[in-house]
């Protein structure tokens, strides 16, 4: 238990080290690289803008990841249970994934002038529905027969064997792939709000560390954003043992 | 003694990209009640479909299955099937793998009863001790024990097997021969069993059907009268061996003409 906090603490600690002697070797100022050192006098001097800002970002993320598992979750069952859908929406769904979401920012914003709340939650969800349709997808298009076949002899319905057999056999899948959407639905989060005019959160707090030439501030943003990333993570890691715990091998 | 399962000229075929294939053809099974048929014949000559059509999940093209004297339109409750996966549900322990056909058929059953049939079956093939295990810590052939329980639990009168004990090793194989018999011994239920091996079909079979190849039909039929409560001994005597020979020369001859069609 010790051992499992330690070891990522110490690695941490050892990454800040190399960062620290990597501007101190090169004699960097800190507007070409600012160094952990200077990050906590920032965090200090803006640490209510951090917790105002933080909060931002992160509910919009959340309510965005949350959208993207509905309607992921939805597309998915409707490509895993028909070939003809599965057909039909493949293609669409790969190339709206390839287009880069940053191009859609100011689409969105001109569509819906103002409502920074509802483009950034929109974008959040546009990023991070894709690994979560196309894995529930494949989980259930690929449920072995057999399987389906022991409860439908015995004359179960197809949503007795969807909330039986094919829902908990495709959690494994669908926790993977949330581990991924996580992280995208805070890119998009943040693209909206380092790109549109008077934006919040800490997208806009980087910005405006950016327009103001305060790099500390900048880089403290960064570090914000992955703790930020770190727990959100961490959080469905812990979703995934509560749910799906029984699809980790026991080591030994 | 009436039949339980009876065949009547059942002919089907698959629609495949390259046109229809058919699998079946003419087939004709009859079962009595309480007796046990194995299946055997070549590799891909339909035995699965035959496994389908017992169990409703599948109609065939043309001619009839009757269960009960009743025809088959659909899946029933009354039905048992065992695969060679054992298909176990991961996220459940063993004993709440084997509960799980009751929670369909029987929904409004006492949880402490579901437990208590559940366990007895256990007992019977020697899990006690392991129903809080989950699928992946046990062996391959316990897997299959649990899996046979979970397709009795709910007192089916017919018992559909797929190639159970297929990929199992010879000895563990063998020990499982010796639980289905036990097993009918407790609990009496008609049995169709399909395999590979022929040995297997004598042990277990009370009469066994050598199906064609594809498209099959019933090519031979082998009553075994052999007492109830053989013993595996009985597979070494001059007479098992006799039928044995039997058997194997019709395979031969299902294979020859499953060539001449491809």
């Amino acid at each position: 238990m010790l051992r499992q906090i330690a070891v990522p603490v110490i690695a941490i600690l050892i990454f800040l080290g190399l960062w620290e002697l990597l501007v101190w070797v090169n004699n960097w100022p800190n507007y070409k690289m600012a160094s952990p050192s200077d990050l906590p006098a920032a965090f200090w001097k803006y640490k209510e803008l951090f917790l105002q800002m933080g909060w931002q970002s992160l509910w919009r993320t959340v309510v965005g990841l949350i959208i993207a598992v509905i309607a992921g979750t939805l597309l998915g069952m409707i490509m895993g249970f028909s070939k003809i859908a599965r057909d039909a929406l493949y293609p669409l769904l790969v190339g709206f994934n390839a287009i880069p979401k940053a191009t859609l920012v100011p689409v969105i914003s001109l569509i819906f002038i103002g409502q920074h709340d509802f483009n950034t939650i929109l974008m959040a969800f546009m990023i991070s529905f894709f690994p979560i349709a196309v894995s529930v997808g494949i989980g259930l298009s690929t449920l072995e027969p057999e399987y389906r076949d022991i409860l439908r002899s015995l004359g179960a319905s197809r949503f007795t064997i969807f909330r039986k057999i094919a829902l908990p056999k495709t959690l494994p899948e669908f926790f993977g792939a949330l581990k991924v959407s996580v992280t995208l639905a805070f890119i998009g989060t943040n693209l909206v709000e380092i790109v549109s005019p008077h934006g919040r959160g800490l997208g806009a707090l980087f910005k405006s560390g950016e327009t103001n030439g305060d790099y500390p501030l900048m880089f403290a943003v960064l570090i914000a954003l992955a703790f930020l990333g770190i727990v959100l993570y961490y959080a469905v890691v812990f979703l995934e043992r509560v749910f799906a715990g029984w699809a980790e091998r026991p080591q030994g | 003694m009436d039949n339980l399962i009876e065949i009547k000229g059942v002919t089907h075929a698959y629609q495949t990209a390259s046109g229809p294939l058919p699998v079946l053809d003419g087939l004709d099974v009859a079962v009595p009640e309480g007796t046990f048929a194995a299946v055997v014949g070549p590799s891909g000559c339909g035995k699965s479909t035959l496994t389908r059509l017992v169990a409703g999940l599948m109609k065939p093209d043309k001619g009839e299955v009757w269960l009960h004297g009743e025809r088959v339109k659909g899946p029933r409750k009354t039905v048992g099937m065992a695969f060679q996966n054992p298909v176990l549900l991961e996220w459940r322990t063993i004993l709440q793998n084997v509960i799980l056909p009751l929670e369909i058929v029987a929904p409004s059953m006492k949880t402490a009863d579901k437990t208590a049939r559940a366990m007895e079956l256990l007992d019977m093939v020697g899990l006690t001790g392991f129903e809080n295990k989950r699928p992946s810590e046990l062996s391959g052939g316990m897997r299959q024990r649990a899996s046979l329980c979970r397709s009795l639990v709910h007192k089916p009168d017919v018992l559909i097997m797929d190639e159970p004990f297929g990929a199992l090793d010879a000895f563990t194989r063998e020990d499982l021969w010796q639980t289905m018999r036990d097993l009918r011994r407790a609990e009496p239920f008609t049995c169709v069993l399909i395999t590979h091996d022929l040995r297997e079909s004598v042990f277990l079979g009370d009469q066994v059907f050598v199906l064609s190849g594809r498209p099959a039909r019933t090519q031979y039929l082998m009553p075994v009268d052999l007492p109830d409560d053989r013993t595996l001994d009985i597979l070494y005597t001059p007479e098992v061996a006799d039928m044995l020979h039997i058997l194997r020369d019709q395979i031969k001859i299902a294979q020859g003409r499953a060539a001449e069609v491809d």
